[in-house]
């Protein structure tokens, strides 16, 4: 189908988009990639009456990253999180989670155009960012008419595409805090074809102590829940040597902590398989890598 | 004030060539190029981001074009199917490699997804080293985004190598 007739305007600067949503009221939405906000007016799961397109915002495109984290504009690309620049290669070095889950959003031709803050913003249980962000523990920068703050994850998430997120707002930029010394991290995705929707995802931190033992095993998972959730690992682990630790003790903790519904894609049950298969693969990946960083 | 509007008029660069098309906000880049501007050789098949048949170049990259509005491309450069063969100098044109690699391997049955595929993989190609050899990762990845549900993916993946071999040939 077509969207429903709506207006459009492109503000030149964050002030004039925030003048529009004020002026609008409940029935602006804000663009930016577009790329699940366009599926959402063609199928008319949504009709607002007015759409604030972003996109010739100055100052939204920057990725910024420094030793507390890395700071993601509202018109950063998926694609250019992905590396070969060289805010994405710094990105990278101060917090790995974020190119490695990125390269599993969707397809060539929709990280082309899709941003990643936008992605959070839509708070699709079945998106990568939104569980990456709660599992590095991230932020979301808000501006509104009366000034700007940082939500955290926690009271950004709602429930499925819900968040706190006030009618006059723009979600200006997310902050991914830096992956900590003797840390590693890991992604995995079970999906029918690359770049679809995940049938279940897992991100893990892999934290070690001095003695390269387990101090600490954290995992959130994509397409399980209704919102992202961190799950602590830890107890199963704990203490463990980095290379010879019960992982599959952690993937049945895992199993047991999580809620999964069924779906066209896969039952309750197989979901809460994969929960256990995706831990296992990527826990001992993240804590060769804690060693490695460790090393270094 | 910033203007809200319902309609506006938008000027691009469609396939080299300037033009313009005064549309309803909400006209769809799909459907801008085919029914405004007569260009209907980019296809539309699910019109929500799935099946990549409307893929189209914005500024070289790839996008779906029905997941981009009409008068977001104001002032950009979109290149459709219709422009990938150039002009052969004696009146005639030269298919582009990929074109060329789909007639060669049989790649293409009914046609219906076949400009999506072209665009993805004329843009994918353009932008890597012609003169390394493919891998099947980068393969994989050219057409993983596109829906064909009939020839099968199996000759069209051919046609990539195929195409990938013509241009590292043409880097030489």
């Amino acid at each position: 189908m077509k969207p429903a007739p709506f207006r459009y305007a492109d503000p030149g600067t964050l002030d004039e988009a925030l003048e529009v949503l004020s002026a609008e009221g409940e029935g602006a939405k804000v663009l930016a990639g577009g790329q699940s906000l366009l599926p959402l007016l063609s199928m008319r799961l949504a009709a607002p009456a007015v759409l604030v397109d972003i996109n010739r915002v100055p100052g939204l495109d920057t990725i910024e990253a420094t030793g507390d984290g890395v700071r993601v504009g509202a018109l950063v690309r998926h694609g250019a999180l992905l590396g070969g620049g060289p805010d994405a290669d710094a990105a990278a070095r101060v917090q790995p989670l974020l190119a490695r889950a990125t390269a599993h959003v969707a397809h060539p031709a929709i990280r082309n155009r899709g941003t990643t803050v936008g992605s959070i913003a839509h708070a699709d249980p079945s998106g990568e960012m939104t569980s990456v962000l709660a599992l590095t523990g991230g932020s979301v920068a808000v501006a509104t008419p009366s000034g700007t703050s940082e939500i955290p994850w926690a009271d950004f998430f709602v429930g499925p595409l819900e968040t706190s997120l006030p009618a006059a707002a723009v979600v200006t930029s997310a902050f991914f805090p830096a992956l900590p010394p003797r840390a590693g991290t890991a992604f995995a995705e079970i999906a029918r074809r690359r770049g679809d929707y995940a049938v279940c995802g897992a991100g893990v931190v892999v934290t070690l102590d001095d003695d390269r033992r387990v101090s600490a095993a954290r995992a959130a998972y994509i397409s399980v829940g209704l919102v992202p959730e961190v799950h602590d690992l830890t107890e199963a682990v704990a203490g463990q040597p980095a290379d010879a630790a019960d992982w599959s003790a952690a993937a049945a903790l895992a199993r047991g902590k999580v809620d999964p519904d069924a779906d066209l894609h896969a039952g309750a049950g197989y979901r809460r398989h994969l929960v256990g298969v995706l831990t296992g693969r990527t826990l001992p990946a993240a804590a060769a890598e804690a060693v490695s960083r460790s090393a270094a | 004030m910033t203007p809200v509007d319902a309609e506006r008029t938008v000027s691009l660069t469609v396939n080299g060539v300037p033009r313009e098309a005064t549309v309803p906000v909400r006209r769809l880049l799909s459907d801008a190029l085919r029914h405004d501007l007569g260009l209907t050789g980019t296809h539309v098949g699910c019109e929500h981001g799935v099946c990549g048949a409307c893929t189209v170049l914005v500024d070289g990259a790839p996008v779906r074009s029905c997941l981009v509005l009409a008068v977001q491309v104001d002032g950009r450069s979109v290149r459709t199917v219709e422009g990938l063969a150039r002009d052969d100098g004696r009146g005639g044109q030269l298919l582009h490699p990929v074109q060329e690699a789909f007639r060669e391997c049989h790649a293409l049955q009914c046609g219906f997804c076949t400009p999506g595929f072209l665009m993805t993989i004329a843009a994918g190609l353009e932008a890597r080293d012609a003169a390394e050899e493919i891998s099947e990762e980068e393969v994989d990845d050219m057409v993983g985004g596109n829906l064909c549900r009939c020839t099968g993916y199996a000759n069209i993946k051919k046609a990539v190598r195929h195409a990938a071999a013509a241009m590292r040939e043409d880097a030489r």
